[in-house]
């Protein structure tokens, strides 16, 4: 039984509220926890397989240019060696998120120094290693480009990513109060803290692959048109992931040179990047340039949004960082320029870290709106309170749901904001300046299509889909939603997840793993509650699961009984439709900051931080609020530390590892604070729930670097915060 | 070459290339594959396990140098069916997310907290001799070896603080 729900009306009926188990949204532990916390749960690197050997990448000491030769004959007589391999079917750089074929492959062309040229595989890590050092790889250089804001790059700007409206240039010379500022954004690295890893074995023509991969649907499509086999050959099984944010969207070098090598030499191989070169070969989010104009009325109501970005790519891309995406509808003005410039740049893929776009354009325009604030003497969250739109500014479509100024409210009251002292420089602890902060949270919802069988039997319930759970509860809040909807204790429900056999998800990306495939779940629990209640003579909304009984009218039943003659199996499918065109989706929030910047030295310590969230109905309020705890210390990193540093010779990532890429540790994070509003939007999904993984990222950082300027007065805008950048205004 | 390593009581021979770090051998070879492989260089602290009962990177380390040596990894400190405290703490508190760093986090706070009774002062604390307390502060302090990108840093502090305080 297929039960297909598309998305085209709001559903308003709250279903999950009807229900009577009382697990949904409840604060419960992770259900794969005690695997996790005992080091049991099974990670790609670790999957035991007889007879494996290992891989390792030889990569480009150069940042453009061919490869003229390659001395295979001395490596390939090294002990324990098996094989030297330069396949053309290596890839230049991993899948971009969603792109569902391979991306451009092919080792005798150099685009970045760090590319992957080779792979070397031997009996032996120890010995992999070693003779992947000793590989020698002629080249021919030729000239790179690598700095983004060089004079003489060519700016392209696709059609479809401008907009204009209305005359800004005029709303700005009219303007009571005005900002015009140019911020720069570095790149960052996910950094997760598993490596990316596979381990590959054939049987015949038949593929197995134990990734480290964020959607399995599209990474077995990318896997399989890499090596030019059919996807029905191909099995990806990634049952936990030690993080993605981004970086494991598409499918990576690991995975593809893993079943190459492991055909080439007739074993199963595994091949882990080393950190470095997660740093060199993986996803970078791109740095940016970003010109904000702000153009406002004397009671500080916006008569003009301005918002152009610059940002960089390899050749041949289509993904470009999206800055602007949140500037387009968080807040009102008649006139608006949105531009979005991208250059070239032989230096290592630009592709989706966390919150793609929110992340620093968010950050940017909420940096820009304090400066605002602080010219027109307004107070920053009645500032924006002011400018929220009614309807989308660019089109009139009206919002699902809409709660920035709930949340702005509610964090100014829980901060206690009103003791900010807007003066910078008029709070002090000892040779500590003390200031407050905050900015606004958005960021895009979005529903994909996924699919999820829930089989309910005597024993319990059985949910599979291919989706991951990468952190972020998959495996416990799709038990939640399966739970309420069957009256099952949790124990009773058994997710299996991280398998291309299974129904395909949606994947880990964009915020979308929970809604959508809780969506999924939801419309395949209707329908087994629909076949209960015929079973029990009833409609299926009078009907009461709850602890494995069935309720109705004054009857009793073990749920067993009814399923005496054989479980209920619905393959649960959800699709996005007209509400997603229909209505602008956005979660909100607010963030609020405190930090201590010293007089002296010019360290930043965040002191407090708040963020209050708005994303639907919260299906798990534990493992949502991780997740937000996660983005705030992202906001902390981007705000404070993080910072890929490129040689301006070469390109090379000078700072590719955590010695020198400084994400935050725990003595930078204090007891972060995360409030959730009481939110249903019917518009984004059966279960009433929105995206929140990257929300708690979007915005983030401006908090803290508003609160740096109430600090100390000193205004940063090329990110991070660092102190020779605070010290210089001091 | 041949190593004797006594770990989480069992004794195993290995018999492993001299290049074989402590970490490599407990995944590669010894099927232990609790302790975790993030940087490989001591930068993350994922890798962490014990060694006569203070708390190491297994991957800056030879397994060859530890002929002898009493070494204890998660598996030693608590199963999934018989869970350590400070493991329920971390289930209970949330004190992780993708579980990568998890078991690095564990092996580490459980030979902090032996150095906190043993009166080892740290950054943070108040003078150099007497017992430190166990603040927030110190906690954070003492664990910021041990990287958590899903970042659940409050959380951890969290489970700590609630494990430190049952026992206590």
């Amino acid at each position: 039984m297929t039960a297909h729900v598309k998305m085209d009306a709001p559903d308003r009926r709250n279903r999950l509220d009807a229900m009577a188990q009382g697990v949904i949204g409840e604060p419960l532990d992770r259900s794969e926890g005690a695997l996790k916390v005992s080091g049991k749960a099974v990670y790609a690197h670790e999957w035991p397989v007889e007879g494996l050997c290992h891989a390792v990448l030889v990569r480009a000491a150069i940042s453009r240019g061919t490869v003229t030769r390659i001395d295979k004959a001395p490596v390939e007589a090294m002990d324990g060696v098996l094989a030297v391999i330069d396949d053309d079917r290596l890839l230049r750089n991993p899948a971009q998120g969603t792109a569902n074929k391979a991306p451009v492959q092919g080792p005798r062309k150099i685009f970045y120094i760090g590319q992957p040229l080779a792979v070397v595989v031997a009996e032996s890590f120890e010995q992999a290693r070693h003779a992947a050092q000793q590989l020698v790889v002629e080249t021919e250089a030729a000239d790179a480009v690598l700095d983004p804001e060089a004079e003489t790059l060519e700016h392209e700007r696709p059609k479809g990513k401008q907009t204009s409206q209305g005359d800004l240039d005029q709303a700005m010379g009219a303007a009571a109060f005005s900002i015009d500022e140019v911020y720069r954004t570095p790149g960052h690295s996910s950094a997760p803290m598993e490596p990316h890893a596979a381990i590959a074995s054939w049987d015949g023509d038949r593929l197995t692959v134990r990734a480290s991969c964020q959607m399995l649907k599209y990474n077995r499509n990318e896997l399989a048109d890499a090596l030019g086999i059919k996807p029905e050959n191909v099995r990806i099984l990634a049952p936990y992931v030690g993080g993605g944010f981004g970086s494991k969207l598409g499918i990576a070098h690991d995975a593809v040179a893993a079943s190459i090598a492991a055909r080439a030499v007739g074993r199963p191989v595994a091949l882990a990047l080393s950190r470095r070169q997660v740093f060199e070969t993986t996803m970078r989010r791109s740095e940016s340039r970003q010109r904000v104009r702000l153009a406002a009325d004397a009671e500080g109501r916006l008569t003009g949004i301005g918002h152009a970005a610059l940002v960089s790519q390899l050749p041949g891309e289509k993904f470009s960082e999206p800055v602007t995406q949140a500037t387009h509808f968080l807040y009102a003005a008649k006139n608006r320029e949105i531009v979005h410039e991208i250059v070239r740049l032989n230096l290592t893929c630009a592709g989706s870290v966390r919150a793609p776009g929110e992340a620093i354009g968010m950050t940017v325009l909420e940096t820009a709106m304090d400066e605002l604030a602080i010219k027109a003497g307004i107070d920053p969250v009645e500032l924006r309170k002011r400018n929220i739109p009614e309807t989308d500014p660019e089109g009139d479509k009206p919002f699902s749901s809409h709660m920035l100024a709930s949340a702005l409210d509610r964090g100014a009251k829980l901060f206690d904001w009103q003791r900010r002292n807007p003066v910078p420089r008029s709070t002090r602890d000892g040779e500590w300046l003390i200031g407050l902060g905050m900015s606004s949270a958005a960021r895009v919802n979005m529903l994909a299509e996924a699919e999820a069988i829930v089989t309910l039997s005597a024993g319990g319930v059985r949910i599979e889909s291919d989706m991951t759970d990468i952190g972020t509860g998959t495996y416990t809040v799709l038990a939640q939603v399966a739970a309420e909807m069957l009256g099952q204790p949790m124990q009773s429900v058994t997710t299996v997840l991280g398998d291309t056999d299974l129904p395909p998800g949606p994947g880990s990306g964009g915020s979308w793993g929970a809604s959508s495939t809780g969506s999924a779940v939801f419309a395949a629990c209707e329908d087994i509650r629909k076949c209960l209640a015929e079973k029990l003579g009833c409609v299926e909304e009078e009907l009461t699961l709850k602890d494995g009984h069935a309720v109705t009218a004054n009857r009793r039943v073990p749920l067993a009984e009814l399923l005496a003659d054989g479980p209920i199996s619905v393959r649960g499918v959800i699709e996005p439709g007209k509400t997603s065109k229909e209505v602008r989706q956005s979660t909100f929030g607010a963030f609020f900051a405190e930090v201590a910047v010293n007089e002296v030295t010019a360290e930043v310590r965040v002191r407090r931080m708040l963020g209050v969230f708005a994303a639907g109905r919260i299906l798990n309020a534990k493992t949502a609020r991780s997740q937000c705890l996660g983005g705030m210390t992202f906001g902390i990193g981007m705000a404070l530390t993080e910072e890929l540093i490129h040689d301006p010779r070469t390109g090379a990532i000078v700072n590719r590892d955590f010695a020198e890429y400084h994400l935050p540790v725990n003595a930078d994070v204090p007891q972060l604070e995360v409030d959730f509003l009481e939110e249903r939007d019917p518009w984004a999904s059966p279960i009433q729930a929105k995206g929140i993984g990257e929300l708690g990222i979007s915005g983030a950082a401006a908090s803290i670097n508003n609160a740096i300027f109430n600090a100390c007065g000193v205004r940063v805008r090329d990110y991070p915060a660092t102190l020779d950048k605070i010290l210089a205004g001091l | 070459m041949q190593t004797d390593l006594t770990i989480n009581g069992h004794t195993y021979a290995l018999n492993a290339d001299q290049r074989t770090t402590l970490l490599d051998a407990l995944r590669q070879h010894l099927g232990l594959t609790g302790a975790k492989k993030g940087c490989d260089h001591g930068q993350c602290g994922a890798c962490t396990v014990l060694v006569n009962g203070r708390r190491i990177n297994s991957c800056l380390t030879l397994a060859c140098m530890h002929d002898g040596d009493e070494i204890v990894t998660i598996e030693g400190i608590g199963s999934e069916e018989d869970l350590s405290a400070l493991q329920q703490a971390f289930m209970s508190e949330d004190g992780f997310q993708c579980g990568y760093c998890t078991p690095g986090q564990i092996c580490s706070a459980t030979a902090m907290l032996e150095e906190v009774k043993a009166g080892w002062p740290s950054h943070v604390s108040d003078s150099l001799d007497g017992k430190p307390r166990l603040s927030d502060e110190e906690i954070s302090e003492r664990m910021s070896g041990n990287l958590c990108r899903c970042a659940c840093y409050p959380n951890i502090v969290a489970a700590i603080r609630s494990a430190s305080e049952a026992s206590s």
